[in-house]
């Protein structure tokens, strides 16, 4: 019993808790964006961001570092500077460490170089 | 019926060095630098892939920003990231890798930078069963003072068609609280038990961050 016990404590040790933020697919289609390029488009990865975002406020979790900064570089890419820079201003008030990143990023899309699509 | 119990006795402590086997695995880390300078905000790069399988560099990266945020870390967005570091004449993790400290710094802002490599990655199939293999290690290092913080290597397998040996990773794969999604290849649900290992063995453990509510309690 002891032993099982002891096992037990051994492997709860390395095991994840209870998630604190609300990751939804933000590494999932990370992942689909990378690994299979094409078959999600920048519309369609909004979209089920915006869900999330959605569901994370009723689940009353954060959502997790770098989701905004994430979101509103997709927005840039299609072309919305407006929700981009909604987005990356939500990532700075929400996480300060932020800082430096996100004004280089919006001082980049103010910037007169357009990004190709 | 001792026979059986002995039998019992003994399957209990083979439970036991299994659990020992996966959370221990090399000498306890020197926590004194990472004492010093206990960073807030960590930039992970996309892995050095030393395995054979190319997908496993952006494969790998996506499971790795959420067991760092989870511990307490503000990680930056690693794609985008990615992303401003291929915009800028990087277009390889071995160029990323290369980028000055000081630079990451002056960009980001990051108290310290994540440095994985993938030592392998990927499935073997053998006649009658397959096993999938992640052997990931990571160095965290200052970006002020370029000091080495905290390294560990975690390691995960699965199989299928046979299910001796991979004890540890079952039990794991059991307690993941994420779901693992079907729709993503086999390799990647073993990265996360990877990285369950990699940031969370006892004695090498990654230190929790100022967001966690356990933070300072140890180390």
């Amino acid at each position: 019993m002891f032993l099982v016990l002891a096992c037990v404590a051994l492997t709860s040790a390395c095991v994840t808790q209870q998630a604190r933020y609300a990751w939804g697919s933000y590494e999932d289609l990370m992942y689909v964006a990378y690994i299979k390029p094409g078959t999600l488009t920048r519309e369609a990865q909004v979209e089920k961001l915006e869900a999330d975002r959605v569901a994370a406020r009723t689940a009353n979790k954060p959502l997790p570092p770098g989701w905004h900064a994430h979101l509103g570089y997709v927005y840039f890419q299609m072309g919305r500077a407006d929700l981009a820079r909604d987005e990356l201003t939500a990532e700075k008030s929400t996480f300060p460490e932020s800082g430096t990143f996100v004004d280089r990023l919006l001082a980049n899309m103010a910037g007169p170089a357009t990004k190709s699509p | 019926m001792s026979a059986a119990r002995h039998r019992g006795w003994l399957a209990a402590v083979a439970m036991v060095s299994l659990g020992l086997s996966g959370c221990v695995t090399v000498a306890p880390l020197d926590y004194s630098a990472f004492r010093k300078s206990p960073p807030r905000s960590i930039l992970i790069l996309p892995p050095i892939n030393e395995s054979t399988a190319i997908e496993g560099t952006y494969s790998y990266l996506s499971t790795v920003s959420r067991p760092v945020a989870e511990r307490g870390y503000y990680v930056f967005p690693v794609a985008v990231v990615d992303q401003l570091l291929k915009e800028n004449g990087m277009p390889t993790p071995g160029e990323m890798h290369q980028v000055s400290l000081e630079k990451i710094r002056e960009i980001t802002g990051a108290d310290a930078v994540l440095y994985p490599v993938l030592h392998e990655y990927g499935s073997k199939y053998h006649l009658l069963s397959s096993d999938t293999r992640v052997r990931v290690s990571a160095r965290l290092v200052d970006t002020r003072s370029g000091v080495l913080l905290w390294e560990n290597t975690g390691m995960a397998e699965s199989g299928s068609g046979n299910n001796s040996g991979n004890f540890l990773a079952t039990l794991i794969a059991a307690a993941i609280v994420q779901a693992i999604n079907s729709r993503l290849d086999p390799s990647h649900a073993v990265s996360q038990q990877a990285n369950v290992l990699l940031f969370g063995t006892r004695t090498r453990e990654l230190p929790f961050g100022p967001y966690h509510p356990d933070f300072g309690k140890k180390f």
